[in-house]
């Protein structure tokens, strides 16, 4: 009869304990982001899919369509062009398709390419409903990029190669 | 035409002499009607807000000013959604049973005495209405459950009866303590014998009842499985029963049983405040009014909130336990004690 109060007690003691505890975090301050308006700063180091770098000097895409990251894709997923212009030493890239479909972000081309003419972007928002959406034309996307610059105001456009392209790249977001 | 407009103006009178009460009956009705709906629709927004805090997250918060239109919105979604009576089913109940489960808690709520001057219906038995009525709110519940022609919701049926069975028990026994110790029952004289101090609350009704406080948890725990709240909901336990007896009702037939589920709370917890806290009377002895009943009652639906995302279910034997086991010894014990000293110290 003692024991079975004790534990009654008890046990209703431990529920009041409880009780009292969620109700100390009620007041607490709210701890999820809000995502669509508030994200998270991404961190330095983040594995977007590919992207073309620029050259700073001459604002043109470094990449000499050497190939190498096309033959070190384990999953084959990168297609590039380049043609040989009139008086240039090297070759210049034209067209540079990176199938994310397939892409497993093992890193390969990266490592693969001896002038660093290829980086991980920070882009995330890549949902979509549109296959297609997710062959990226990174040859037209770094174009845009240097004329977006260029011009202040970007010009929307229609392009798969667009949509997955904002025009504020996420690590400008404001972060939490 | 002078004889024409005398015969006009006698019936007038005649109709005047006649309406006050069905008016005033009308305008409870209607009253409780749209008391009761605006409720339901708001205390889903006090649930959900409630469940956002307790986890800290923020809720619902798209929909209007800190998601305030997300009740009419959801309102308007389960209204515009398709009525599906599945195959084989007992169509009569079914569609019944909806009504059978929001009926008895409007006529319930008639008799609550929401402060001195309003109330519906001052009947001399109103406690016993009450629970007359209260009782029907599981059978239609059942009922729509073993209609639905559906595993969960025949689970579910089964279920809910055991435990409604369980816990109507101590919670009679709590009832007819404090029926023993107000001597009437009538909400409106219980709560006029409770005005002053709040120490003249039977929460705090030391000389007859040493056990109040017990008693009102007992009281207070039974609501909870009475009306199927967590920890006590395993009779529409999502995890196990879909949604238990509900789960072939779509749209406004499922509404309705959230809308009497709500109803239910609200009903419970006004009759906590009526028997225990004083209805309407303030804790100060002045300034008594409709303001501390809803304060009250507002309160005690919190703690139902706040418990609900406390708690995990109980198992349907630590259910029946907590019910044969403490709570009916318990307020059995509450009875006899505070018989005896009612006998001792008159």
């Amino acid at each position: 009869m003692i024991k079975a109060i004790k534990e009654i007690t008890f046990g209703f003691w431990s529920l009041v304990t409880g009780m009292r505890i969620t109700i100390g975090q009620f007041f607490k301050p709210v701890v999820t982001v809000q995502y669509p308006h508030e994200t998270l700063k991404i961190p330095a180091r983040f594995r977007g899919h590919i992207e073309l770098v620029r050259d700073p000097g001459t604002g043109k895409a470094i990449c000499y369509a050497c190939k190498l990251c096309e033959r070190a894709c384990p999953s084959d997923c990168i297609t590039v062009d380049g043609v040989k212009l009139d008086g240039a030493k090297k070759k210049s890239v034209t067209s540079y398709h990176l199938d994310f479909t397939k892409c497993s972000l093992c890193g390969s081309c990266v490592e693969a390419c001896r002038d660093g003419a290829i980086r991980y972007s920070r882009e995330y928002n890549l949902a979509s409903t549109n296959k297609d959406d997710f062959v990226i034309d990174l040859f037209r996307r770094l174009e845009e990029e240097a004329k977006s610059e260029s011009h202040p105001a970007p010009a929307p456009s229609s392009t798969p190669a667009a949509a997955v392209t904002s025009p504020s790249t996420p690590a400008d977001s404001p972060a939490k | 035409m002078q004889n024409l407009s005398d015969h006009l103006a006698q019936g007038w009178h005649f109709v005047q002499s006649l309406w006050p009460e069905p008016l005033r009956l009308i305008l409870f009705v209607a009253g409780i009607v749209a008391f009761v709906g605006a409720n339901a629709a708001y205390l889903v927004w006090v649930e959900r807000k409630g469940a956002g805090r307790f986890q800290r997250r923020p809720g619902p918060n798209e929909v209007g000013p800190a998601g305030l239109l997300q009740p009419v919105v959801d309102g308007l979604k389960l209204m515009s959604k398709q009525l599906i009576v599945p195959a084989g089913v007992d169509r009569v109940l079914f569609r019944g049973a909806p009504l059978l489960v929001m009926a008895p808690v409007l006529m319930s709520l008639a008799v609550v005495p929401f402060s001195a001057s309003l109330a519906a219906r001052n009947i001399n038995v109103g406690l016993l209405m009450v629970f007359a009525f209260g009782s029907i709110n599981v059978m239609a519940v059942m009922l729509g459950g073993w209609a639905s022609r559906n595993k969960y919701a025949v689970i579910s049926s089964a279920r809910m009866v055991s435990q409604n069975v369980a816990y109507e028990i101590p919670m009679l026994l709590v009832v007819i303590t404090m029926v023993m110790l107000t001597g009437t029952m009538n909400l409106n004289e219980i709560v006029q014998q409770q005005a002053g101090w709040f120490w003249h609350w039977n929460l705090f009704d030391w000389k007859h009842n040493p056990l109040a406080p017990v008693t009102f948890l007992i009281f207070y725990i039974c609501m909870l499985a009475e009306t199927n709240r967590a920890p006590f909901d395993m009779a529409e336990a999502e995890s196990e029963l879909v949604a238990g007896a509900y789960t072939e009702y779509a749209g406004m037939g499922f509404g309705v049983f959230f809308m009497a589920e709500y109803a239910n709370i609200l009903l419970g917890c006004s009759l906590a405040t009526v028997l225990f806290l004083g209805g309407w009377q303030s804790p100060f002895g002045v300034l008594s009014g409709l303001v501390w009943f809803l304060a009250k009652m507002y309160f005690l639906i919190f703690t139902v909130v706040w418990i609900r995302w406390t708690f995990p279910r109980t198992q349907f034997y630590g259910l029946l336990n907590l019910s044969w086991k403490i709570l009916i010894p318990v307020s059995l014990f509450t009875l006899v004690l505070s018989s005896a000293l009612m006998k001792l110290l008159p």
